[in-house]
């Protein structure tokens, strides 16, 4: 009995090394190369020597770092919420075998597929100044117009809203397919045994699909943090910084001003945070009732 | 506390195809009553719009002197166990059973008395901690019909609750369903197309098919006075062999009826008026068949021995099946043609449209 079994593990463990030597070249290789570069003095042509931990001295001494962190934490904290908010009020609205609820998904699901350049491009449109679609309603109400992009605050405003557009597709889709997975008596019961609509949302619907709100949340924040493409694109971190996230300030050291040993110093430092952040969401929200 | 039930022409359609077909049902207070027919011919359907989870096309449903149909199924006070048992997997035992009392702020102590008194009767007061996931499918079963008691509702509506159960779970539970109503007297309507569970349970059965209820009897009733000839064949096992006829005629003590292939048969069936022979059939059961010197010649295909007495499946000389009855101790063998008599009281008589006529009564 012993042997097959083994045997089997054995083979169990051959098809999955050809997986796991991408994994490790992909991953682990390129995770070890930028911690070891960010103990270097480098940059984009070569390496000048270890230095130690004077990388990481001058990220954390340097206050556009901390203005990015924040700007970061900030946008996070705000979008994610709001992506698994609506993703689960979309979930909710279109979880219905009706022609135009299938239809809807597809719209709501549209914005996931376009690449982050026509995405800003989009946005752009809504909120730039002078002939802006917001820009223009404002004047028609006769109201000051804002200047989105370029106003403190409301440059990564605008950059969230852009975000959630684009992001919303996956957690709808995610949340959706856990709803659907909901056995149909269930809400039987709860409608034989007198439950309110509130009182089925809260007691049937939310712990059934629980694992996936989480596993949405987890998703996000990974995602989040690594802020990009569209800060880049639409405000270019202005005004005086106040959008720029982590990723476009490590962008900025080391393709810029071409300090590869620094900017591989704030990127670990982001990692670090983002696993923290992560592994905190899942350790706060999968306490209490399991399911 | 339990109340009677009046289902008055109801009529159900899924779009264009119509499941049920101006359905009247009178159930008493405190009836056990069974719905039994083939899978599809809508036993289901008819309980969901008792318990509200299907909506009425036409006619109307009565529970105690209030009209329900236009109720939302928490508001009728009925209850319902499922095919699935459908219990909340995320809540424990006493949750699942304490949900429905919540929800209408039944006080705490109120439903912990009736959670625990139900626990009792249906010995799961060890289990009331445990997540549905942790039980055995007996154990969620009781479950399930503990969730329906704590309710104490005016009746209660059963799904098939006996198909997910293995054999051996299932007789045992079947006896211990029977306890429960003898004890609670109150209304159950028990939806199956086992006829054992329908013979064992029922007070009445609801035969259905097609769209229709075929025939509503006790059980002995529904054995032995079958209404229609769907319902002879449905009910009872092995299933009522059927044999076509060809003439019938005034016997000594009935109507004679002759089998092409076979011969006459005489039977006590009073001979009806103006009946027809064309189309007709006569349904005889194994256990009034009996080997004799005279009577069927019937050819041994099958021999099925169930210990007590045998079954043997076989044919006439024009082909059509019989099943006929041997003692436990039976020496005939496949391919043996043996004779047997037939109890000329207890066969049935069917004419074209498939309507019965038994041996004694008025029908
Ligand atoms: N929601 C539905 N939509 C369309 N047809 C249905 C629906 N529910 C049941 N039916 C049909 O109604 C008939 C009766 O179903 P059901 O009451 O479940 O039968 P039973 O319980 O006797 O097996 C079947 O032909 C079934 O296909
Ligand atoms: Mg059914």
């Amino acid at each position: 009995m012993a042997a097959p079994h083994r045997q089997s593990r054995l083979s169990n463990a051959l098809f999955a090394a050809p997986y796991l030597v991408v994994f490790i070249a992909l991953l682990v290789v390129p995770l070890i190369w930028g911690i070891y570069l960010s103990l270097q003095k480098a940059d984009l042509f070569g390496l000048y020597g270890f230095t130690g931990w004077t990388n990481y001295a001058r990220v954390l001494n340097d206050a556009l770092f901390w203005q990015s962190v924040r700007n970061t934490l900030l946008f996070v904290v705000v979008t994610v919420p709001i992506l698994v908010g609506i993703g689960l009020f979309l979930g909710l609205a279109l979880n219905a075998r009706t022609g135009g609820a299938a239809f809807m998904r597809g719209v709501y699901f549209s914005s996931t597929v376009l690449s982050v350049t026509i995405v800003t491009l989009i946005w752009r449109f809504v909120f730039i100044p002078g002939d802006g679609l917001l820009s223009l309603a404002f004047q028609a109400m006769g109201w000051q117009p804002i200047g989105f992009l370029s106003t403190e605050g409301w440059s990564l405003f605008s950059v969230g809203v852009a975000t959630v557009w684009w992001c919303i597709g996956l957690p709808m889709i995610l949340i959706l397919a856990a709803l659907q997975q909901i056995p149909g008596d269930l809400y039987e019961a709860a409608a034989l045994d007198n439950a309110s609509r509130w009182r089925t949302f809260t007691r049937v619907t939310l712990p059934q699909i629980r694992g996936t709100l989480i596993l949405v949340a987890t998703i996000q924040i990974v995602m989040q943090f690594q802020l990009f493409g569209q800060a880049q694109l639409m405000t270019n971190g202005g005004p005086n910084g106040t959008s720029r996230p982590m990723v476009l300030y490590i962008y900025r050291a080391a393709f810029e001003n071409w300090d590869v040993g620094q900017g591989a110093a704030a990127s670990e430092l982001l990692f670090l945070i983002i696993l923290v952040a992560a592994m905190g969401q899942y350790w706060v929200t999968s306490r209490g009732p399991r399911t | 506390m339990s109340a009677a039930i009046d289902i008055r022409h109801l009529t159900k359609r899924f779009g264009a195809l119509t499941v049920l077909d101006d359905i009247s049902l009178q159930i008493e207070d405190g009836e056990f009553v069974v719905f039994l027919g083939p899978s599809g011919c809508g036993k289901s359907t008819l309980l969901r719009m008792i318990a509200g989870l299907e909506g009425v096309d036409e006619g109307e449903i009565a529970l105690g002197d209030r009209r329900i149909d236009p109720l939302p199924p928490g508001e009728r006070g009925v209850a319902m166990v499922f095919q699935s048992y459908a219990l909340y997997p995320h809540m424990t035992v006493r949750q699942n059973m304490a949900f429905g009392l919540e929800n209408v702020r039944t006080p705490k102590d109120e439903i912990e008395r009736r959670t625990d008194a139900a626990a009792k009767i249906l010995e799961i007061d060890h289990l009331l901690d445990r997540k549905p996931q942790m039980l055995s499918g007996g154990q969620r079963q009781r479950v399930a019909i503990g969730r329906a008691i704590v309710k104490e509702p005016k009746a209660f509506l059963f799904d098939e609750p006996l198909s997910n159960l293995d054999a051996a779970l299932r007789g045992r539970t079947r006896l211990e369903l029977a306890q429960l109503h003898q004890r609670l007297g109150a209304t159950m309507i028990f939806v199956t197309h086992d006829q054992v569970e329908a013979m064992t349970l029922a007070d009445r059965i609801v035969v259905m098919h097609d769209r229709r209820i075929e025939q509503i009897g006790t059980p002995m009733e529904v054995y032995q006075r079958p209404a229609t000839k769907f319902v002879a064949g449905f009910v009872g096992s092995p299933a009522m062999s059927m044999l076509p006829v060809s003439g019938v005629t005034q016997g000594p003590s009935g109507a004679r009826v002759t089998v092409d292939g076979v011969g006459d048969i005489d039977t006590a069936v009073p001979l009806p008026p103006g009946f027809a022979a064309k189309g007709a059939s006569i349904g005889i059961r194994a256990e009034d068949t009996t080997p004799s010197d005279t009577g069927l010649p019937l050819t041994v295909d099958v021999i099925e021995r169930l210990g007590d007495r045998t079954l043997l499946h076989g044919h006439l000389p024009d082909g059509s099946e019989l099943v006929a009855q041997d003692t436990g101790r039976s020496t005939v063998t496949a391919g043996d043609t043996v004779r047997v008599a037939v109890d000329p009281h207890a066969v049935h008589l069917f004419d074209a449209d498939g309507r019965a006529h038994h041996a004694t009564g008025a029908d």
